[in-house]
């Protein structure tokens, strides 16, 4: 259910060209609960996936392998961040790469951004520089129910697909709040309101469950259809993804400021039975950090931005570390080309925001919220996100620790490839800085 | 401000007085001014903040802002930074005028080590007059600190056709002025603006008042150093992605440049010859480099604005006077921007760099009187450390 998949992220990238690689004598910031921080450690990168990490001296290198030495110096989990418009709204920010809001129907969740997806936004090498190895690129937040987003790794690549992250499931993008009552109020149509906005929603979550129910009932006469002696119900984008994530197959995030509008968007949850997997923006999280942590939510937030409109008002610059003395997964997100090139910074503001209010939160959990916590709001935890073995070979080598203003990415890996190397530094990826 | 009767003292820190290397030292002050930085021996009766493995520096200057000018960016009735309208000639607009001293954004802000800014208007051909204003202070100190100039990519029309008006627009001023009576004697061909716009630029005709001119490209930047010259104007410029590629004129014209250190892509057609260390390029080449967040709401961002300047390859004692000397110098506050006696009192105790996020702002002084680091966030952090929060 539904018989007929959106494309599902089976694509297989080759990995015969990533090359071994031993890191060692680095402090490693692992983002894995157990093992938080190895002060001298080492790590060996094999066919794109991380082979070992352990203490201590480093084994002498296997014949082949490259080395990198890196004593005095740090190595995390490639960072992910969950809400990026990188591709969808591309540089340079005018209007013929304006992709990234269907800003003609408050709900259309037929759509997906992997479909305006540009792979040549020059934001894109950018952020890799800044140790971003994963994205989820989303519809923006015109819309009710924007569309389907598509978790990426940051390849260079001439089309979208080469870059989906294998088997990563499919996001929805709702959004409440200001946005979609003003771009519709606007023209006076509906929602002009909060009410209208969740009547909304309500309506589509009511036609995907018959939805759903249509498809079950004749999945249940007919199984793959292959003998089928009627013809299998119509097909509607739309409700297709919302009936996959009534299923959890896609997984739902949602676009929401303030404190009670979080609360009634799980209670509309709970009513049609499915699972908020992050709040985004979110930045009155800390008031109702006891509900999130109990309905284990995670919480996509920035570490201060403010004051833009009337519902970023009441953020607060220790709301990530309220979040984690609470026991909720925080994540940080940028919703920025310009922050996603520098998310260890805004992590450090978050923790140093929160020690310095008295808030228990430590080192640890603020990597986590670059690495882990992103990696498990995409579903993506079991391949990524952290520095075990067996996850994917993304890894940042930074020259001082990533918390330092002054820290800058050495090497980057994405799936073992080296994609930035700081010591012999490429030329542009986007054909677009080509010649001008 | 009231100034505080007892004189403070700020004992032993690591102080960046703003002239020279760091140095350990204390910082005397009183009525509102640094009386002595050195060894001082604190009279009876001081106030003293323990500065020991502290770091002191002058408050910091956000050089172009709109603090004091909106509360909610996206409420139009809290934003008061830009006249719009169908004329672009704005010069008799004054920002000042709209200043809201009780605006929460701005305690929010000083909390992070910024304790002067520029507010300045937006938008237009000129924006208007912009004011400077000590964070904290009811009336800003200085009510006429520059007009603004926006040059550029238009949605209509030429960038040329722009810069074509601007220069009618200065011609009229001059005009104008030596001919005032002709002109109410209604013996004047139409001018090109209002008069009372043409009246408000003539501080600026005499290099009284500096222009702050926003321009990216290349071919604008050199407009700009051209403009400067031939009308004999003080001018800023801000901005200013290209201007590396002018960087020797602009060092030869002493002209002072802000930029914002993020702006590191080609977010519009004006701006393809972007570079990562803008900052350190300029500087390099003998530019009075200036740093800015040209922002309200992340003033507060300053610091780290400049942190990433220096991780781009400013030093770090460039970066330092790029948020204090060089825009008191550019902006003419010959009393801000230094620890040095005679200057007012606006002066922060770090805990350590202050452009590393693990450092904390321990005191704040403006204008000799230490102010509160709470804010509006903060009380809100307060009502909801224990869950439920402890509301009404």
């Amino acid at each position: 259910m539904p018989v007929v998949e959106v494309p599902p992220g089976a694509f297989t990238r080759d990995r015969s060209e990533a090359p071994a690689v031993l890191i060692r004598n680095a402090t490693l910031l692992t983002g894995s609960l157990n093992r938080p921080r190895i002060e001298k450690g080492w790590l060996r990168l094999r066919d794109g996936m991380i082979a070992e990490v352990a203490e201590g001296e480093a084994p002498t290198p296997e014949a082949g392998e490259v080395v990198i030495e890196a004593a005095g110096q740090f190595v995390t989990p490639g960072l992910i961040d969950t809400h990026s418009h990188l591709g969808v709204y591309a540089q340079p920010g005018i209007a013929a790469h304006s992709d990234g809001n269907e800003a003609t129907h408050p709900v259309t969740a037929h759509v997906q951004a992997g479909d305006s997806f540009w792979p040549q936004d020059p934001a894109i090498h950018r952020a890799v520089v800044g140790g971003v190895t994963t994205i989820q690129v989303l519809p923006g937040s015109a819309n009710l129910m924007g569309g389907r987003s598509i978790v990426l790794k940051l390849h260079p690549s001439r089309e979208v697909e080469a870059m989906r992250f294998p088997g990563a499931p499919d996001g929805l993008k709702m959004a409440c709040g200001e946005n979609p009552k003003r771009v519709y109020g606007e023209r006076k149509s509906a929602p002009s309101t909060r009410m209208g906005s969740l009547a909304a929603m309500r309506e589509r979550w009511i036609a995907a469950r018959r939805y759903r129910h249509k498809w079950a009932v004749w999945k249940q006469k007919f199984g793959d259809g292959a003998q089928a002696t009627e013809a299998p119900p119509e097909r509607d984008l739309g409700l297709e993804t919302l009936a996959a994530a009534l299923d959890g197959k896609v997984l739902v995030h949602v676009h929401c400021y303030r404190a009670d509008e979080m609360l009634l968007q799980l209670r509309l949850a709970a009513e049609f039975g499915y699972q908020v997997r992050s709040f985004h923006h979110a930045v009155e999280a800390y008031k109702i950090r006891d509900v999130l942590k109990e309905q284990g939510v995670s919480v996509s937030t920035w570490a201060d931005w403010y004051g833009f409109k009337v519902e970023a008002e009441d953020a607060i610059e220790q709301n990530l570390a309220l979040l984690a003395e609470a026991g909720v997964q925080g994540i940080l997100h940028t919703d920025s080309p310009i922050g996603i090139q520098r998310m260890n910074q805004e992590a450090a503001k978050a923790l140093f925001a929160g020690q310095h209010a008295g808030v228990q939160v430590n080192e640890a959990e603020a990597i986590r919220w670059l690495t882990a916590h992103p990696a498990w709001a995409l579903g993506i935890e079991a391949r990524t996100g952290t520095l075990e073995a067996g996850k994917m070979a993304d890894v940042v080598v930074w020259d001082k620790h990533p918390f330092s203003v002054y820290a800058r990415t050495r090497k980057v890996f994405i799936d073992g490839r080296l994609r930035h190397d700081a010591d012999a530094p490429g030329p542009a990826w986007s054909d677009f800085e080509v010649g001008r | 401000m009231i100034a505080l009767l007892v004189p403070l003292i700020i004992a032993g820190a690591q102080v960046h007085t703003g002239d020279g290397p760091p140095k350990t030292a204390s910082v005397l002050v009183e009525n509102g001014r640094i009386q002595a930085v050195g060894e001082i021996s604190p009279p009876l009766g001081t106030q003293v903040i323990a500065g020991t493995s502290l770091v002191v520096t002058a408050g910091f200057i956000d050089a172009s802002t709109q603090l004091g000018l909106v509360e909610i960016e996206m409420i139009a009735t809290t934003r008061d930074h830009d006249a719009e309208g169908p004329d672009s000639v704005r010069a008799a607009f004054r920002a000042v005028d709209a200043f809201n001293p009780h605006s929460s954004v701005i305690p929010i802000q000083r909390a992070h080590g910024v304790t002067t800014a520029l507010a300045l208007p937006t938008g237009g051909l000129i924006a208007g007059q912009g004011f400077a204003f000590d964070l904290g202070a009811e009336v800003p100190f200085l009510p006429a600190a520059a007009f603004v100039v926006q040059l550029g990519g238009r949605e209509v029309g030429s960038r040329g056709q722009e810069l074509a008006h601007l220069r009618a627009v200065l011609a009229d001023a001059r005009l104008y002025r030596k001919n005032k009576a002709a002109f109410d004697r209604n013996q004047y061909r139409q001018l090109a603006a209002h008069p009372l716009d043409l009246e408000a630029l003539f501080p600026l005709l005499d290099g009284r008042i500096p222009l702050v001119v926003h321009a990216h490209r290349q071919a604008d930047v050199r407009s700009t150093v051209e403009l400067a010259a031939a009308e004999k104007l003080k001018v800023i410029l801000a901005g200013a992605t290209e201007a590396w590629l002018e960087a020797p004129r602009l060092a030869a014209a002493r002209i002072p440049v802000i930029i914002d250190p993020f702006a590191n892509l080609p977010g519009n057609f004006d701006m393809l010859q972007v570079k990562d260390d803008l900052a350190a390029r300029l500087a390099a080449a003998g530019v009075p480099v200036i740093l800015s967040t040209f922002s309200a709401h992340r003033v507060r961002t300053l610091r780290f604005a400049a942190g990433n300047a220096v991780r781009a390859g400013l030093p770090h004692d460039v970066a330092l006077a790029a948020l204090t000397t060089h825009p008191a110098a550019a902006f003419g506050l010959a009393d801000r921007g230094r620890v040095a006696p005679g200057q007012v009192a606006n002066l922060v105790v770090w805990s350590g760099d202050p452009f590393e996020p693990a450092s904390q702002v321990l005191h704040v002084l403006v204008g000799g009187v230490e102010v509160p680091l709470a804010h509006r966030q903060r009380a809100l952090f307060d009502r909801y450390r224990k869950l439920p929060a402890t509301g009404p």
